[in-house]
């Protein structure tokens, strides 16, 4: 392992010397830094040309230039990093401008990255469930079109239509009669579609969840809840048994009885915790607060399961855990939720509720309130959010239900059915585990690969992340600064690189590296 | 009940050995062309393609040659584009301003009345025809795509199929030289072409062709390095014949369903890869048209003239669409393990038994 480890490392460090001569060596003789400069009329430009063509030093040619270079990124290995100055950044280190850029696209990358995986792989393999259905087929159409989308191209959508549209609606968010029927339609048939089954079960499914989203659009508009978004202590019960539900079908299922209860339990168990949370966030300021929730949630559920497990103790623990942590985080959206009427109050009225430009709201900031804060982010990351989900959910949705398809077609499929087996265990126990397989190694590089920031959403939302830093750096033929980022992302594709190949070893024992 | 059963098993047995009838005593080309017009997307894929392709070219007619440079044409003193033009049957060129007609040049079709009108697409604030722009630009996206698929498979076959089949030393180095190239930033490389050499379709093609074919080159080795040591491989080497031969002759026709489907795929992603670039000002730049570029162009005018930019994008997902299903039903048609068997559970066929019961009764 340790050898493995030690000739990788090797490898990388020759590829990235190369690599890294020829991009410094590319942006360098793609421009002049001084252009600007050169045009203008100051009188003291002069010597402002002067200093920069010394701290650049601009007078040696590009290939000897990157040896300069390279002395000081060598210092890296040693602790002491010189990645020279940004000019494009007012001349900042590039270390301080990289810092910053990276925390920004991790902000905007985190939430778009964990969303699309959990839906993708959701959408995929209930797909791969129902394959040659009328929902397989309209799923992977869909696919497919969101697949062959121009990022730039939703982004403006996006950010001109949807956006905006949808802010105009939010000052009177009464959905219309014909769409709530649509709507409500449409999620009939999804359901039916995933529920599948013969004719009679379909029927039952359609005509229930017809009615429950009746219900649910018509409580929409009664109370105005788009607009004046709250859960309340029975909404957090409710999501609650939602996870609960969710947990337990991924888990241990509902034949055991004991843990049905307890897992179910932990609904009631948030909702009595209800008031004394709101005294928890009220005692506990900033960010402690959250965290002390969730965690006293995972606690009680783990406490729980062990006190009234009985034999399956460890696995009802767990579960009861998991969902405590749900729970948890909606109690959590739901503090943060108590704040919004003051947040509308705030944010400048032209704008709407969701922005479509940078990172914050500056009048927010300055009342420095932790929920206002996250209710701002928030609404600023929607959009960005929604483009890079559209595009990557695509990718994930066919990229599960092949590999669930895969599985499902084994051989030892076949024996657990035959075993008698019910269907949930079949395809939990036996096939979900083995598709999530290559799922799980091909996490790694993408995450790791969107350090490298998206580009064009953070063009077009105007987000000041990597990749605004990279296209701010190349048109200013900033080389400091174009390296600096080619070095992150080089060192991050790798790193995901090597954390799915020894990832992929230790979930298959099949496969071993070297 | 047992009698009842009967035909349906005989009927399924039939059906199977239907099946291996159907291969039986054909070429692989047959087979595969067979099964890819069984994928219905595929084929009405091929066909949308092929209709947006001609309507490209023959509409605004092309220039074959020169510089591509707006020069102003001596004989009738009007605007030309250097090189030889061939005139096309659309009234409009995508290059000279015309007059704005229908309220700030907003476009003309109606598919309600199955009218088109002068300006089917709209105008933009110069008066420029936008469908002689958009059928231009979708020449110049098709010729990227063309040029990136056809170079990067070449470079992506030769570098995975020696890597693969000699391995060792070769195939460490190309393997590390791939893993340069993958790092190298499109970007960067995109700057220094737009800057430095003005920008034009093929050149951008050329380079992205030069850059894209790591994919390809990896899934190439990984099947050399499985084919090379099969007992064909063995009888080919006993019998004398060199590497260039195994390599080309023995090994390669084995491995063409992976390395046409991946191709298919990179022309879709060379398509969305060109257009992003040309969006960001670092590929394709005036007065070279393509459609990221017009997208790019008009990107301020969204608010006012909306229509500026939604044709553009319409083609792009249209082409890349159907480049998608194409490659989609490629891969069906080489996988030999795609088998569909008719369903024999689910709410139609419930249906059918109910109806049948009935008419029993």
């Amino acid at each position: 392992m340790l050898g493995f480890i030690v000739r990788r490392a090797a490898a990388t460090l020759m590829v990235l010397l190369v690599a890294s001569f020829i991009v410094y060596n590319l942006t360098a003789i793609s421009g002049d830094p001084l252009l600007e400069l050169r045009g203008s009329r100051d009188p003291d430009i002069q010597f402002k040309i002067a200093y920069l063509t010394d701290i650049l030093d601009l007078d040696v040619p590009p290939p000897a230039r990157y040896f300069l270079w390279l002395g000081g990124a060598a210092g890296c290995l040693i602790g002491q990093c010189d990645l020279g100055i940004a000019v494009s950044r007012s001349e900042v280190p590039v270390i301080e401008a990289l810092s910053g850029a990276v925390a920004s696209t991790v902000q905007l990358i985190a939430l778009a990255t964990i969303l699309s995986i959990i839906v993708g792989v959701a959408v995929g393999m209930t797909t791969a469930l129902r394959q040659y259905s009328g929902y397989d087929y309209t799923v992977t159409f869909f696919a497919f079109i969101f697949y062959s989308l121009p990022i730039f191209w939703v982004a403006v959508l996006l950010k001109e239509f949807g956006a905006i549209q949808f802010n105009r609606f939010l000052a009177e968010p009464v959905i219309p009669t014909t769409t709530a029927i649509l709507i409500a339609l449409g999620l009939a048939a999804l359901v039916t579609g995933i529920v599948g089954g013969g004719l009679t079960t379909r029927i039952r499914a359609f005509l229930g969840s017809l009615v429950l989203s009746g219900i649910l659009i018509t409580f929409l508009n009664l109370t105005q809840w788009l607009k004046f978004p709250s859960i309340g202590a029975v909404g957090v019960v409710l999501l609650t048994l939602l996870a609960a539900g969710v947990v337990l079908l991924l888990s241990i299922g509902f034949s055991i009885r004991r843990g049905v209860f307890v897992v179910v339990g932990m609904a009631g168990v948030a909702g009595a915790m209800w008031l004394p949370g709101q005294y928890i966030f009220l005692y506990l300021q900033g960010p402690l607060g959250i965290f002390a929730m969730i965690a006293i949630m995972i606690a009680i559920g783990v406490v729980l399961g062990i006190v009234f497990g009985g034999d399956a103790k460890k696995e009802i623990a767990r579960a009861a855990g998991i969902t405590g942590f749900f729970a948890g985080l909606v109690m959590v959206i739901d503090e943060a939720l108590q704040y919004w009427s003051q947040y509308i109050s705030l944010i400048p009225i032209q704008n709407g509720f969701i922005s479509t430009i940078g990172a914050v709201t500056p009048s927010i900031k300055r009342q420095d309130n932790m929920w206002l804060d996250l209710l701002d982010s928030y609404a600023h990351l929607i959009l960005p959010t929604a483009a890079l989900m559209i595009i990557s959910v695509a990718g994930y949705t066919r990229y599960s239900r092949a590999s669930l398809l895969e599985v499902m077609n084994q051989d030892y499929i076949r024996t657990a059915r035959a075993k008698g087996l019910t269907e949930r265990v079949v395809v939990v126990r036996h096939a979900m585990r083995n598709a999530l397989l290559p799922i799980a190694t091909i996490v790694p590089v993408d995450i790791t690969g969107l350090i490298g920031g998206a580009v064009i959403t953070e063009q077009v939302f105007a987000w000041n992340g990597m990749g605004s830093l990279f296209i701010r750096g190349l048109n200013a033929v900033d080389v400091n600064l174009v390296m600096g980022y080619v070095m992150v992302v080089g060192l991050m594709a790798v790193i995901g690189n090597v954390i799915a190949d020894l990832l992929y070893s230790a979930l298959d024992p099949r496969i071993r590296i070297n | 009940m047992a009698k009842k059963r009967e035909p349906n098993e005989t009927q399924l047995n039939r059906e199977i050995t239907i099946e291996q009838r159907e291969t039986e005593g054909l070429s692989l080309g047959t087979i595969v062309r067979r099964r890819f017009f069984r994928h219905k997307a595929a084929v009405v894929s091929l066909v949308v393609l092929g209709f947006v392709t001609l309507l490209a070219f023959t509409s605004v007619g092309t220039v074959i040659g020169g510089s591509g440079n707006l020069i102003n044409d001596p004989n009738t003193n009007r605007l030309a584009i250097d090189g030889f033009r061939i005139e096309g049957w659309w009234a409009y060129n995508w290059y000279e301003n015309y007059d704005v007609q229908n309220q700030g040049g907003q476009p003309t079709m109606d598919l309600a009345n199955f009218t088109i009108g002068e300006h089917p697409f709209g105008q933009d604030t110069l008066g420029k025809d936008i469908f002689a722009r958009v059928m231009r630009g979708i020449q110049q996206s098709l010729i990227v795509v063309l040029i990136v698929g056809v170079l990067s498979t070449v470079i992506g076959v030769i570098v995975g199929s020696v890597a693969g089949y000699f391995r060792g030393r070769i195939d460490s180095f190309l393997m590390r030289a791939t893993d340069v190239v993958i790092i190298l930033p499109l970007l960067v490389v995109g700057a220094v072409l737009s800057r430095n050499f003005g920008g034009d379709a093929v050149s951008l093609a050329l380079l992205l062709g030069a850059l894209a074919w790591t994919g390809l080159a990896r899934l190439v080795r990984a099947e050399f390095l499985a084919l090379r040591e099969r007992e064909f491989v063995d009888a080919a080497r006993v019998a004398g014949a060199s590497s260039f031969r195994i390599i080309f002759k023995h090994i390669l026709p084995n491995t063409i369903g992976v390395i046409v489907v991946n191709a298919t795929l990179l022309m879709a992603a060379a398509i969305l890869i060109e257009t992003s670039l040309s969006f960001l000002g670092f590929g394709i730049v005036a007065p070279d048209i393509s459609l990221g570029q017009i997208i790019s162009e008009y990107n301020e005018a969204f608010k006012t003239r909306p229509w500026l930019f939604w044709y553009p994008g319409l083609f792009i997902v249209i082409i890349a669409l159907t480049i998608n299903f194409i490659g989609d039903g490629l891969r069906d048609a080489f996988d030999p393990r795609q088998r569909r068997l008719p369903r024999t559970d689910g709410a139609i066929n419930d249906l059918k038994k109910l109806i049948r019961n009935r008419k029993a009764n």
